[in-house]
């Protein structure tokens, strides 16, 4: 069993919520949203971003040590939870940065408030259906072999999590503790909100919505739906990176984000 | 003791089992002949009327996309065993009510098929396997909540009988609930619900109801029976009855040991056909993380039945099987090693054992063991 984080080891941000936050250098504020892949996969990305921002890395609530209430099930929860901890801080001019499922919640806290956002990045983020009833428009990792999840994912499946029955029992807990929360909060509709793709034009902050050029689960096309509904949005693809470019690509990333926010 | 015999209905006639990645979910109907399953659908429902006639009572489940079982809508197999049985209790193990997004339409059902049997009956809910969210899109996390709120709707709109009631749960709403018809049954018709492990036998004693084991062997069994116990105890009750608790094993009863074990041999396609993917096994949030991250790892669970040979099978409890004084022993063997049972269900009928193998099972078992088992458990009532 993983030691979760209470309220002695961890940041408390609305009454009842526990996070489990690390944070990486200085400057303007950024805020890193991961995917399924949880923190520790994202670190080297979080400190390159830390050379130029003070980054909050926080594990959502049912992932990795971050425990989850049992209330908090949406992720219409995580947009408020995160809104608050950004009032809760007196943050602005905040880069907020999703990562593919932090990325729907990135989006849907970017539709409700930017007040305390100066800028938004996308990467490989799911949060929209934008095709018909019987397009699969976002591959179903419930449904799949862990072979067909990494080759899917990454475009080198070296990069992934690899034979599991030959990983640390530390990051298989992990594996299994945020696959289980990502069910909690994607399982139907399936790891987007069918509302969403109609309000994206109230993003009034400047948006970069980058895609990983081998995605397997949602594919360039899919990201640029995403970036056509958000009004000026900048659509970005990473050669060799799949799913996660912040695990592939975190130098290449990381340096479009520098530039970005310039 | 109540005897209760059961088939999954299976459709066993596929290819070799190399030329699939998995018997369930993805299976396409391509591979099923119409006619085949037709007939086998006749074979099947005369089964359990010879099971009637013999005296027994008849048991069956729901399962979906899957060539193990042909029946995904066990409460209209109830309804046809309604009225093809006349004496035998029936009993739907389960209604898959995690999964079910309409507990409503399970209540009006289950009235349904009580008035066609005029009170014969019995409800159970099991929460539904693993393999089945993604045939029936059901959220792997927090199902036993959904299906303990399900329960409560459930219970709720067969005995209101002055009018709609409102329901607006955590997961599930429906603003105007007054069931038509009533159930044939007063207060409402016996409930089962199955347990695999321990914890979930708490819940299921609180409300009394009979508490079912599937395949769990001799120490799993022991364990949730024990469970179940302990809190009737916790909760100051007498000891519950031996017809609270419920045991199903696969069984053949055959003339002679021989004759018995080459009829198992054939049921054991029921756990050797079962060829599944690990991600349809250990969906995410179905089992606690910890348990899905030793799957993960590569660590066998407890119910793997897959390397087991049938001997070990007889061994553990799983199956009985033999000549009808070996069978007969190994129940008595069972009922003293898990503390006493009232139900056991027998898995008749599985893969290739035809009908006629199948009737002389549910024929040799019903003339030649129960009655020898009567002594065993005053024989009563679910109530």
């Amino acid at each position: 069993m993983l030691t979760l984080t209470d309220e002695r080891t961890g940041t408390e941000v609305s009454s009842g919520v526990v996070l489990d936050v690390t944070a990486h250098g200085a400057g303007a504020t950024a805020l890193l949203l991961s995917g399924v892949e949880g923190v520790r996969d994202d670190q080297e990305f979080a400190t390159l971003l830390g050379g130029t921002h003070a980054v909050l890395a926080p594990s959502h609530p049912g992932f990795d040590l971050s425990p989850r209430p049992d209330w908090l099930d949406s992720v219409e929860d995580l947009a408020y939870l995160y809104l608050d901890w950004l009032d809760q801080l007196e943050a602005h001019d905040v880069t907020l940065v999703g990562c593919q499922f932090g990325g729907w919640v990135a989006a849907e806290m970017a539709v409700r408030s930017t007040a305390r956002l100066s800028r938004l990045v996308l990467v490989d983020a799911v949060g929209i259906k934008p095709g018909s009833r019987e397009d699969r428009d976002i591959a179903d990792v419930f449904h799949m072999s862990r072979g067909e999840l990494d080759r899917r994912t990454f475009h080198d499946p070296v990069n992934g999590p690899g034979d599991l029955t030959a990983a640390p029992v530390d990051d298989v807990l992990r594996i299994a503790r945020n696959e289980e929360a990502l069910a909690c909060y994607g399982w139907e509709p399936y790891l987007h909100n069918p509302r969403l793709l109609r309000w994206l034009h109230r993003v009034s902050v400047p948006a970069l919505v980058v895609w990983g050029e081998s995605d397997g689960i949602v594919t360039p096309a899919y990201g640029r739906s995403f970036a056509e509904a958000i009004p000026g949005a900048r659509f970005e693809v990473i050669p060799d990176a799949g799913h996660r470019p912040q695990v592939e690509q975190p130098e290449r990333l990381s340096a479009l984000i520098r530039d970005f926010s310039r | 003791m109540e005897f209760w015999h059961f088939s999954e209905t299976a459709y066993p006639f596929l290819p070799p089992a190399e030329t699939y990645e998995s018997i369930r979910v993805q299976l396409p109907t391509s591979l099923m002949d119409p006619d085949q399953a037709a007939g086998l659908w006749d074979r099947y429902l005369r089964e359990w009327q010879l099971a009637d006639e013999a005296g027994l009572n008849v048991m069956m489940n729901e399962h979906h996309q899957t060539a193990t079982c042909m029946d995904p809508a066990a409460p209209v197999v109830a309804g046809v065993l309604a009225r093809t049985t006349k004496n035998a209790r029936i009993l739907i193990l389960g209604n898959p009510i995690a999964n079910r997004k309409d507990p409503v339409r399970v209540a009006e059902e289950m009235a349904l098929v009580d008035l066609l049997s005029k009170g014969r009956l019995e409800i159970g809910f099991v929460r539904g396997v693993p393999y089945e969210v993604s045939a029936v899109n059901s959220k792997p996390v927090m199902m036993s909540e959904r299906m303990w709120e399900a329960h409560d709707l459930i219970l709720k709109a067969l005995t209101t009988h002055d009018g709609p009631f409102n329901w607006e749960g955590r997961f599930f709403q429906q603003r105007h609930v007054n069931i038509w018809p009533r159930a044939y049954q007063q207060p409402h018709p016996p409930m089962w619900v199955t347990a695999m492990t321990a914890p979930s036998a708490g819940k299921i004693a609180d409300h009394g109801h009979v508490v079912a084991t599937f395949l769990t062997g001799l120490e799993g069994t022991r364990k949730v029976f024990d469970a179940y116990r302990a809190r009737y105890a916790e909760l100051g009750r007498p000891a519950p009855a031996d017809d609270r608790l419920a045991y199903a094993a696969l069984v053949y009863t055959g003339r002679t040991d021989e004759d018995g074990l080459a009829g198992a041999e054939k049921l054991m396609w029921y756990v050797k056909a079962n060829k599944v993917p690990f991600h349809h096994v250990q969906p995410p949030g179905y089992t606690p993380y910890f348990v899905r991250a030793s799957g993960l790892r590569g660590e066998r669970s407890a119910y793997d039945f897959q390397s087991m040979t049938l001997q070990d099978m007889i061994d553990n409890g799983i199956v009985f099987a033999g000549s009808p004084d070996t069978v007969r022993e190994q129940v008595e063997n069972f009922y003293r090693r898990v503390g006493g049972f009232g139900h056991l269900l027998l898995m008749g009928q599985a893969g290739f054992l035809d009908h006629d193998e199948t009737v002389r099972g549910i024929e040799t078992f019903a003339s030649e063991v129960k009655p020898k088992l009567a002594g065993l458990a005053a024989a009563g009532s679910s109530r």
